[in-house]
């Protein structure tokens, strides 16, 4: 896997000082100074070493289970009119694309000589991806996850305790995965010296945006690879992810951002409607701000402090967006669209009905736009299927019998 | 004129007493009398935060301050509203502390203008990167004579820290261990890392901060340095206050 590919001439990827256009960079207290500056310093030369990128493909392969399948889900193609495939990150061990970032970073931080690990999780599966590879590695584990998604993602609570972490909730503000980032943080700032932090979306202070971005980047090198192999072109017309801070989506896009015949389409939380008040459509209600240590576009009042979100999504309930994909949206690279927490409800009984897969509720949000596309029969269309739906249980049978 | 908070170090270079308080808490307009109080009862310089939902460095007291000042009704216009001729009845040196993000909302530039107008001497912003100070920001502080002062905490570097020394004004604010506000770390071991500060010889005085509660702590401090400042438990003072003004004639005589 070429996760330390040189992006230099590419105006979409990240510059030399941190950012994407005007935006990403690392707005951090100075508590986290030499943390940040660490792994500034460090993580493109170990992510570089060959030693380094064996063993994250070993257990990419052995242990998670990639490649991920490419498939072309026929009858959902034959209701949308046009090619449609799925890029199976759900069957990943774990259950989403979470776990390329976590075993890449486990990976980091041993090198940096970290022996304590922290995470902020939403949906839990950063959770759950972390806490796994923690007990892989032996190393200590403490997730922070919102009161509130504790409740709604109670399997994913279990699965990490039963993994060996510790769940610590937050109960700060919309008490969801805001808070949870926050005192991941906070846990950080006073635990500088032994403790790496496994942020788990492509969003933070740099480099964690495009870390992220590149240990998620496997997700691209494999689809064109297999959309080769079945179609005869490694280029589709269309690529579709689900974007809450924005890793899956910043893995599917990675090796395309450069191929301008390749339309990129984000699919942010539309929650109860754009402009209900209850929404986490952040490229569409946000403004330049600051955000746990970057510089983004982010739901704020006209006073700068921090909307809280919503969406039925706990993996998109997030008032900010990574620099990555604020850039992409400003420069009109990228097609953002939102999906309103019925319209995902509806993709994810629809794709149970049609293909037998159970999707998470945030890769429905993806699929939830499939039919507002104005796709050709002869269009390819990959999207990424980000995680599965165990975790969502709950929610879906409780909109089924509503 | 010269900025306040130079007149003070010039005045008082040692045993500086700098008194941290989130505006608009406990109630929205309790700032300017808690200003009053504190200078009244013998503060040397009045650390003013303005509120944030996201406070990343601060622990549950300042968090909860900034949640009920906000919840309140403060926010920087209102803030700015409230200290329309503070200078009438306020004389000590008068510092605004906050997150980048409600200051870049109200502008970079007008903020400044507005601080040197009504009388503001200095600004924290934590998370105001030094690089992009430096090269964006610098002439616009200094051009309204506000000070930006730059934190350092055990962990910087020399190199570093003589960086930040370099760009400050008024003072480095030496946080006394890694942590958020309010954490109650032990001091004790701390005294190698306040002598080495003080070995340096910065060009600026240092007050530190964070885990400074009572006489004992300030003392050891101020030892050290030029001064301390305390934030935490003067908020939970004040929160726990039915007589404001006599809690913090109380709390400052503790400390003096
Ligand atoms: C299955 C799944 N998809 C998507 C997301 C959203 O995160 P990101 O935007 O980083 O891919 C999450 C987050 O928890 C998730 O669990």
């Amino acid at each position: 896997m070429d996760i330390a590919i040189n992006t230099g001439n590419s105006k979409y990827h990240v510059d030399k000082n941190g950012y994407y256009g005007r935006f990403g960079g690392a707005y951090i207290p100075e508590m986290l100074y030499p943390n940040v500056e660490e792994l500034q310093t460090q993580y493109f030369q170990i992510l570089s070493d060959p030693s380094f990128q064996q063993e994250f493909d070993a257990l990419l392969r052995n242990y998670v289970g990639r490649p991920s399948p490419l498939y072309l889900a026929q009858r959902l193609s034959e209701k949308y009119q046009a090619n449609i495939y799925l890029k199976r990150e759900d069957l990943n061990h774990t259950g989403a694309h979470k776990i390329n970032n976590t075993i890449g970073q486990i990976l980091l931080a041993k090198r940096l000589g970290k022996t304590r690990i922290i995470a902020e999780t939403g949906a839990g599966q950063h959770g759950v991806a972390t806490a796994t590879v923690c007990a892989l590695m032996n190393m200590e584990c403490v997730v922070y996850m919102g009161s509130i998604d504790i409740e709604r993602q109670a399997p994913n609570v279990a699965r990490m305790k039963m993994l060996g972490a510790t769940v610590v909730p937050a109960t700060s503000g919309s008490q969801t995965l805001k808070d949870a980032t926050n005192e991941a943080i906070r846990d950080w700032i006073n635990n500088p010296i032994d403790t790496h932090y496994i942020l788990g979306t492509a969003s933070g202070p740099h480099p964690y945006p495009d870390m992220v971005a590149r240990f998620q980047s496997v997700i691209s090198e494999e689809i064109r690879k297999q959309l080769k192999e079945q179609t005869g072109s490694e280029l589709p017309d269309y690529l579709i992810a689900c974007i809450g801070g924005g890793s899956n989506a910043a893995g599917t896009f990675f090796h395309y951002l450069d191929e301008p015949s390749v339309k990129i389409v984000a699919v942010e939380a539309g929650g109860k409607g754009v402009h209900s008040g209850f929404s986490a459509a952040t490229t569409q209600l946000g403004h330049l701000g600051i955000i746990h240590g970057a510089k983004t576009l982010l739901m704020q009042t006209s006073d700068g402090q921090i909307i809280e979100p919503h969406s039925i999504s706990a993996g998109l309930d997030y008032p900010g967006i990574g620099p990555m994909h604020a850039h992409l949206y400003e420069t009109g690279r990228g097609q953002f669209l939102s999906a309103t927490d019925d319209e995902a409800l509806a993709a994810a009984y629809e794709l149970s009905k049609l293909e037998g897969i159970i999707p998470a509720m945030e890769s429905a949000h993806a699929l939830a736009k499939l039919k507002d596309l104005p796709l050709q029969k002869s269009d390819n269309v990959v999207l990424c299927l980000s995680g599965r739906g165990d975790k969502d249980l709950n929610t879906y049978i409780s909109h089924m019998t509503k | 004129m010269q900025n306040r908070i130079d007149q003070l170090f010039a005045k008082k270079p040692n045993g500086v007493l700098n008194i941290y308080c989130t505006a608009g808490f406990p109630e929205l307009n309790s700032t300017l009398p808690i200003m009053k109080s504190l200078q009244d009862a013998g503060a040397d310089v009045i650390e003013l935060g303005m509120p944030f939902s996201d406070p990343l460095a601060d622990g549950p007291v300042i968090q909860d301050s900034s949640t009920l000042a906000l919840k309140n009704g403060m926010s920087i216009p209102v803030l700015f509203q409230q200290l329309e001729g503070f200078r009438k009845e306020i004389q000590v040196p008068v510092i605004l502390m906050g997150y980048l993000n409600p200051v870049m909302a109200y502008g970079i530039e007008a903020f400044c203008k507005k601080c040197s107008e009504l009388g503001i001497d200095g600004v924290i912003l934590p998370d105001l990167p030094m690089a992009e100070y430096e090269s964006e920001y610098k002439t616009l502080f200094e051009e309204h004579n506000l000070h930006f002062i730059f934190l350092v905490t055990p962990e910087t570097s020399e190199a570093r820290i003589r960086k930040i020394d370099s760009l400050s004004r008024g003072f480095v604010y030496a946080v006394s261990s890694s942590s958020t506000t309010g954490k109650d770390k032990d001091m004790g071991d701390q005294s190698a890392y306040f002598k080495r500060l003080k070995n340096l010889q910065l060009k600026n005085p240092i007050l530190i901060g964070f885990g400074i509660k009572d006489k004992k702590t300030f003392d050891a401090a101020a030892a050290n340095a030029n001064g301390a400042i305390i934030g935490t438990a003067f908020i939970k003072a004040v929160a726990e206050s039915k007589d404001i003004n006599k809690t913090i004639k109380d709390f400052i005589g503790s400390i003096r």
